[in-house]
């Protein structure tokens, strides 16, 4: 039950990441211009019929935002009361104060009027918070407590082969790498450069851009980043099948990788070439929490045996598990 | 214990937030750094009896691009409000398209160190059939600029200058007023509405009287200039700045006129 709960939370953060987007792709984050209140009205009581044009998506975002909020609180709570492993517990109390941490950076980046600086950091720590949900989710899976142990008659004491050194690297170094895209992608968002290179596949015509500023210099990092990243992921999705085919719980989400990369690189394609359409540029936004998220969830099972290793009650949890099927869990 | 400490902890963060909050408060009515208030300005004041007069047009060559049309279904309310299709005012010209509108012709430099009284009368901007009224205006430094909302529906005044302070106010309610005042001088100053995202207006602020904003016609007159040298500026939102030097002598009226290049679809005026 807490797992299923820990993935509506992810669910709703996905949720929640689409609607801030819209935000920024509306040019809206200063249509509600006071914060926390909304036009002076308590941010809940705010009629539904003064909702309109851009306020919309600026006072939709804070609900949800509110909403994701509360339901953190109770993940927090959950975990603190019924889950046994203490590193876990903490870190849902640390997921907590992410969040509370975003709510307020969202407030001061309205009542300082949206500074770039501010308006990235809160879309970096939004991808570290939604980064939180689904390592929580993970966590409480059955899968994961088992050590994916593919065998549902084998004790899960020691059911975990160490995973080979240069695939955690790798799968760690293209998370990492992908986070890094995604603040260059925030940044030229927050910074007005989304269209500083106007055309594609071609820059101003060539395979170079032909001159320079500061925009264009953010915006061109992207497009590499973008070329980095997708050969990151195909390096790690090859080392995958090649070495562990036979490990589903890393061969799937390395093909759903694979398939959300090129999905979230025509997204940005499509993004250019419709002038910024902000429908595709926020689904081009959550994508790219999406591709952080299958890469994060591949590089924490990798590094499963570490976990194992450290917690001895991992093993009493698992057996735990066990007795209850009906909880689910991600093996895949 | 250790759930406790969780809501002890939430609790704080909570309190932190609130602090954080308040501490937002109203944004200022006023930006830049105005004068003192009772502080003697040095220098003369302009002695109309012997002043003259520049005017001019502006003209507009080349085809002018279409102003581009405005959706409004994003409010209800602004829908109501306009019932024919409504357009942008970026190229405001004459019917047989050669004069432009909406052009802010100001004295750029020059006048050395005359000083001049504020007015007292405010400036106004009011938002209106979710428009800004006037789209190009000028004002005076620390002269008082009323914001007016007569729309049934909310706006927000968001100003963005450079050289004096931004600001941010929420009017939700049909016929609030608020007053800002400009401590420096800027041109242009941009406004715009983040809720209907075709809202946008220009403010010119100046220490001096010598400005004007030509209708349709293209033409401008700067009343009571003093004899000297001077650079007169016109400006356009997308047509840019362009510049000419005057002489004018005691009781002298110039013409100084303007042409901007344009290219782009023939437009009618307006539409």
């Amino acid at each position: 039950m807490l797992h299923r709960f820990a993935k509506f939370v992810v669910a709703s953060t996905v949720l929640l990441i689409l609607a801030g987007s819209l935000v920024t792709s509306h040019d809206a984050g200063l249509s509600v211009p006071d914060w926390p209140t909304s036009y002076g009205w308590n941010m809940f009581t705010f009629p539904p019929r003064m909702w309109v044009a851009n306020i919309f998506y600026e006072h939709g975002h804070r609900l949800i935002a509110s909403s994701v909020g509360f339901l953190m609180i109770v993940l927090a709570v959950w975990l603190w009361v019924k889950e046994p492993r203490r590193w876990l517990r903490w870190f849902g109390v640390a997921a907590l104060a992410a969040v509370i941490a975003q709510g307020l950076l969202g407030g001061l980046t309205v009542l300082f009027l949206l500074p770039p600086a501010v308006s990235t950091a809160h879309a970096a720590l939004a991808e570290i918070f939604f980064c939180m949900t689904v390592a929580i989710a993970l966590f409480t899976s059955s899968g994961w407590m088992r050590g994916f142990d593919l065998e549902a008659d084998r004790l899960p004491v020691d059911p975990v082969a160490p995973t080979a050194l240069p695939l955690r690297r790798l799968a760690t170094l293209t998370t990492v790498l992908i986070f890094a895209q995604i603040l260059v992608g925030a940044t030229m968002r927050h910074t007005g450069a989304g269209l500083a290179i106007p055309d594609f596949p071609w820059m101003f015509g060539h395979l170079i851009p032909d001159h320079w500023d500061a925009k264009i210099a953010v915006h061109f990092a992207h497009r590499v980043g973008a070329v980095i990243v997708a050969i990151a992921v195909l390096s790690t999705a090859i080392y995958i099948w090649r070495r562990d085919i036979n490990r589903v719980e890393l061969a799937n989400p390395a093909l759903k990788l694979i398939l959300l990369t090129i999905v979230q690189m025509t997204l940005g394609a499509l993004t250019i070439i419709t002038a910024r359409n902000p429908w595709i540029n926020s689904v081009h936004v959550v994508c790219g929490a999406l591709v952080l998220t299958m890469s994060l969830v591949i590089t924490l099972r990798t590094w499963r045996d570490r976990f194992a290793d450290s917690s001895a009650s991992e093993a009493s949890v698992a057996r735990r598990v066990r007795l209850q099927p009906d909880e689910g869990g991600v093996r895949a | 214990m250790r759930l406790r400490n969780v809501w002890i902890g939430t609790l704080g963060v909570a309190l932190a937030a609130s602090v954080v909050a308040c501490g937002g408060g109203e944004p200022s009515n006023k930006s830049g750094e105005p004068s003192a208030p009772g502080a003697t300005p040095s220098g003369e004041k302009v002695d109309t009896s012997k002043a003259g007069t520049v005017t001019g047009t502006v003209s507009v060559e080349g085809a002018v691009p279409k102003n581009e049309a405005i959706k409004m279904n994003a409010d209800p309310v602004c829908i109501r409000e306009n019932k024919d299709p409504q357009f942008q005012e970026t190229y405001v010209v004459s019917s047989d398209g050669k004069t432009l509108g909406n052009v802010f012709v100001y004295v750029k430099d020059g006048l050395g160190n005359y000083v001049y009284d504020t007015p007292t009368e405010k400036a106004t901007i009011d938002q209106k059939q979710c428009r800004y009224h006037p789209h190009v205006f000028g004002m005076r430094v620390n002269q008082p600029l009323e914001i007016i909302n007569s729309d049934p529906t909310l706006h927000n005044i968001h100003a963005m200058p450079k050289g004096n302070s931004e600001f941010n106010n929420g009017q939700p309610i049909q016929g609030m007023k608020m007053t800002h005042t400009f401590g420096k001088p800027e041109v242009m100053v941009p406004f715009k509405c983040d809720v209907h995202s075709w809202m946008n207006a220009y403010v010119g602020v100046l220490d001096h009287p010598y400005f004007a904003v030509t209708k349709d016609d293209g033409k401008f007159e700067l009343k009571d200039v003093p004899a000297g040298t001077y650079t007169v500026t016109a400006w356009h939102e997308k047509l840019g700045t362009q510049d000419q030097k005057v002489t004018l002598g005691e009781k002298e009226s110039k013409e100084v006129n303007f042409t901007f290049k344009a290219a782009g679809p023939t437009a009618t005026n307006n539409n």
